[in-house]
């Protein structure tokens, strides 16, 4: 995919917020990415010991938490983990008109700062 | 100490694709992103929809390749406006590269925009563009499948069209298996099987896409 890209859209929010706490270096970095975001996790940690070094980040730890294909049936209201190969119908009734209530998130959750 | 920060790491994309979103609603644009891989028949898919439908709707077309402008040149030998991207590299549109082509455009004069995506399955379904619709086009010489491969981009689509029907007869290609496998990702999105290059099942196509063209200019 497009890691690289994602990796310098998390270092500009990492040090713009680094930046705004009045940071004297960031000890790690809290990523959340849905699984239907198609992004590997490895590959954002390469780019971003690579990205890191001379920065406030240099050195910092990254944490990503995958977050879960969550699906609510648009029927009886079961909401269910999305199986493999992202089989989207209920498991309960058999219905396969669902909403997607979790999976799509590619976001900066939190950053630990020492000030 | 912990800062919550809670930001979308794509959200410069999102702000930009919002600012198409809006300006294509003020100007009443229907604007499609195709999606498919390398070989599907992107291409061919926009000129028999332009064919088809040109004499009854203005239309322009955004052409989006790594390299070189043969897309373009193509679609205008139709009779149609082109504007050809090249991503230098880049795997997928964007916002903000839509953006620049909409410079050279006037969208008063235009009720369709076609944009072509880079040919990928896997990271134009990423980057919102501020389409009114995306159309994931699967070609019967890829297997039947790509929607079990490549979940994603038909979790995504709100049409489908299995091109190449004709050489149905030539291949293993399994029409019930591929239907499968795009509903359990999709149960709403209809699929259109075609033949972009000889026309079969074109019109069916073709008049789906009027109805949703004129509900967005009224």
């Amino acid at each position: 995919m497009h890691e690289m890209s994602v990796t310098q859209n998390v270092m500009e929010i990492v040090l713009q917020q680094a930046k705004e706490a009045g940071a004297t270096r960031v000890k790690s970095v809290k990523l959340r990415f849905g699984t239907l975001t198609s992004i590997v996790p490895d590959c954002v940690a390469f780019y971003f010991e690579q990205m890191t070094p001379g920065t406030l980040a240099e050195g910092a730890k990254l944490d990503v938490e995958m977050v879960p294909l969550r699906l609510k049936c648009g029927q009886c209201g079961e909401e269910f983990e999305g199986q493999d190969e992202l089989d989207v119908t209920c498991p309960k009734c058999g219905n396969p008109f669902t909403e997607t209530l979790s999976g799509r998130e590619m976001e900066v959750a939190s950053i630990d700062v020492d000030t | 100490m912990e800062v919550k920060v809670v930001q979308n790491i794509l959200k410069v994309n999102e702000k930009l694709a919002d600012e198409n979103r809006k300006l294509f609603a003020a100007k009443d644009v229907f604007v499609i992103d195709v999606m498919a891989s390398p070989g599907a028949g992107k291409t061919s898919t926009i000129l028999a929809t332009v064919d088809s439908l040109k004499d009854d709707v203005n239309i322009a077309v955004i052409e989006g390749d790594i390299a070189s402008k043969v897309d373009a040149e193509k679609i205008q030998e139709h009779g149609v406006e082109a504007v050809q991207i090249n991503t230098g590299g880049a795997c997928h549109l964007d916002g903000n590269m839509i953006q620049n082509a909409l410079q050279v455009l006037d969208l008063d004069a235009i009720d369709l925009l076609i944009v072509e995506n880079v040919g990928n399955l896997v990271c134009p379904a990423e980057f919102d563009l501020g389409q009114s619709m995306k159309l994931v086009i699967s070609s019967v010489p890829e297997g039947d499948d790509k929607p079990l491969k490549y979940p994603v981009i038909f979790t995504q689509a709100d049409a489908l069209i299995l091109n190449k029907v004709d050489m149905l007869e030539a291949t293993d290609f399994s029409e019930t298996a591929f239907e499968e496998g795009v509903r359990r990702l999709n149960p709403r999105a209809p699929i259109f099987k075609i033949s972009a290059t000889k026309g079969d099942g074109v019109e069916a196509w073709t008049e789906w896409l009027r109805e949703r063209v004129d509900a967005a200019s009224k």
